[in-house]
């Protein structure tokens, strides 16, 4: 469909727009904050997922059910919700405003919303599969004379990274297409802080449904791309799994 | 020779126990950042909602969730749930069945297909629905002729999020079911059970909170879609506005404490969804045991 009507547009034309440079930046800012924030969360990720695997601390149930949130709260909630909280004047902004730090309306902003959204991706791949992982090779990986850090790098980081891997590309993916927790936080600002998917919104608003679609092929290829590495991803560890056994 | 030879054996289990975790620092230090990270990201903001949304007192919050176009978003909102989620239900439970009890050509695709909402931005979602259905779209000149309206519409919204959260209840039944594999179901039809009672008394008692999980997770994203249909809709107040994006008006109109009066219903859902969620998960971890 959406391809269909991209070929009504010539191709000279559909070059023209994809390479416009507001829409460039727009992409750029995309994928630089949906990166960054799907970083940021295989970090962290991993590590609330070790710590409700392997610990037990009191209040750990209510954290466990709370990483579900993003998936429960309506994103242009929690939009709202952390602009207010990054504003200037707001709780968390106005600590940030003696360091010089601005996140609101900066894509540092828009990299914060999307690591909220993007949350619970990594945990919940990574944590059924940490929870399977055999106590024996541990075991004897440490009674074999490995340190704690050794075996970490080398017998339990291999198991979780194809986990890990997934839940990044999926966080990624949802990053880069994500709109109603953005725009709140984002400004919105040509060139700065403008999202792809807010162009092709912007283009929608001015009835020019060419250039949003053509907007929308772009996202829409580099998305099938990441699919399809998932994909290769989920493959590759099923069989790693298969090797096991 | 027997005895010291017990002995170690019993012993090593113990010391090995102990020194396979970490230092009580490293331990304390993960389980500290872990605990400051989804406080700051998730627990700060969820209070913060409820704080703004009292602010300027009750009076102020009652009269933003009772004014008739927040009542009108909040039955637009509950009509869209109330269809999508029992249309989505049930075609997850026929994609599930599909995939899992049958072979056929083509599976791999169809698994892809039914992801294909997860990978796609619900602002291209929203567009591909509009390119559909407007007037200017490949079926609008038809459907302006029968007097059709979907685009900027009460449908369109309804379409727009059926395919959103297409995925959901597929997703979450499909591992259930592969897991749980064809021979109970063969027993019931060999000891002559037809197909409905076969899927009423074998099938459904062993996917149900596989199934509500997935129920409550495509009402929440039902309730919650922003991006596809704030595409479609034409954000026509106390027509085509739901929850979400009355929110967004509201906001953009600086009438910040309204906004999250009605922001804070949408939270009081995405808890109790939370709440749902916990207590299926405990009930199955039951099962397990």
């Amino acid at each position: 469909m959406v391809f269909i009507q991209t070929s009504e547009l010539g191709w000279k034309e559909f070059i023209e727009i994809v390479t416009s440079e507001r829409v460039l930046h727009s992409y750029k800012i995309s994928f630089g904050t949906a990166f960054a924030a799907a970083a940021i969360n295989a970090v962290f990720g991993l590590l609330v997922a070790w710590v409700l695997v392997r610990y037990q601390f009191p209040g750990k149930r209510l954290l466990d059910a709370l990483i579900d949130l993003p998936f429960a709260l309506p994103t242009a909630v929690a939009g709202i919700t952390l602009t207010t909280l990054y504003a200037e004047n707001g709780w968390i902004g106005q600590l940030l405003e003696p360091l010089n730090i601005k996140v609101a309306f900066t894509p540092l902003g828009i990299s914060i919303a999307l690591t909220f959204i993007g949350l619970p991706f990594v945990v919940r791949m990574v944590q059924p599969v940490l929870q399977n992982i055999e106590k024996e090779l541990e075991e004897a990986a440490e009674s074999l004379g490995a340190s704690r850090l050794q075996i970490f790098q080398k017998v339990i980081f291999p198991s979780i990274l194809p986990a890990l891997l997934s839940g990044f590309s999926l966080a990624f993916a949802r990053g880069l297409g994500e709109y109603g927790s953005v725009v709140f936080i984002a400004g919105n600002m040509p060139m700065k802080t403008e999202i792809a998917p807010l162009m092709i919104m912007t283009k929608l608003e001015q009835f020019d449904y060419a250039g949003a679609t053509a907007i929308a092929v772009v996202m829409l290829l580099f998305s099938f791309l990441f699919l399809i590495i998932i994909n290769i991803i989920q493959t590759w560890s099923r069989k790693h799994e298969l090797q096991k056994e | 020779m027997e005895p010291s030879l017990s002995k170690p054996m019993e012993r090593q289990p113990v010391r090995k126990r102990k020194s396979s975790k970490e230092s009580k620092g490293v331990k304390i230090a993960l389980i500290s950042i872990a605990i400051l990270y989804l406080s700051l990201l998730l627990f700060v903001p969820l209070i913060a909602i409820f704080i703004k949304a009292f602010e300027k007192g009750v009076d102020v919050y009652l009269a933003a969730i009772t004014e008739s176009d927040a009542l009108s978003a909040i039955k637009l909102t509950l009509l869209v749930a109330v269809i999508v989620v029992p249309l989505n239900t049930i075609f997850g439970i026929a994609a599930a069945w599909l995939v899992t009890k049958f072979h056929f050509k083509g599976k791999q695709l169809l698994l892809s297909i039914i992801e294909l909402p997860f990978a796609v931005s619900p602002v291209i979602a929203g567009l591909v629905f509009v390119l559909l259905f407007s007037p200017r779209g490949v079926l609008g000149l038809w459907m302006v002729e029968y007097g059709i309206k979907i685009i900027f519409s009460v449908p369109g919204i309804i379409i727009a999020t059926i395919f959103v959260t297409l995925p959901f209840v597929a997703r979450e039944l499909i591992p259930v079911m592969q897991e749980q594999g064809t021979s109970e179901e063969e027993a019931a039809v060999s000891l002559g059970a037809n197909g409905w009672q076969m899927f009423i008394r074998v099938t459904l008692p062993n996917i149900k909170w596989g199934l509500m999980y997935g129920m409550i997770l495509c009402n929440a994203r039902a309730i919650g879609e922003f991006g596809a249909v704030s595409v479609v809709s034409g954000h026509i107040r106390g027509l085509t506005n739901t929850l979400p994006l009355h929110v967004e008006i509201l906001y953009n109109e600086y009438q910040f404490s309204a906004s999250f009066a009605v922001a804070s219903l949408m939270s009081i859902m995405a808890i109790i969804t939370l709440v749902i969620k916990s207590i299926i998960e405990w009930k199955t971890e039951k099962q397990e045991v």
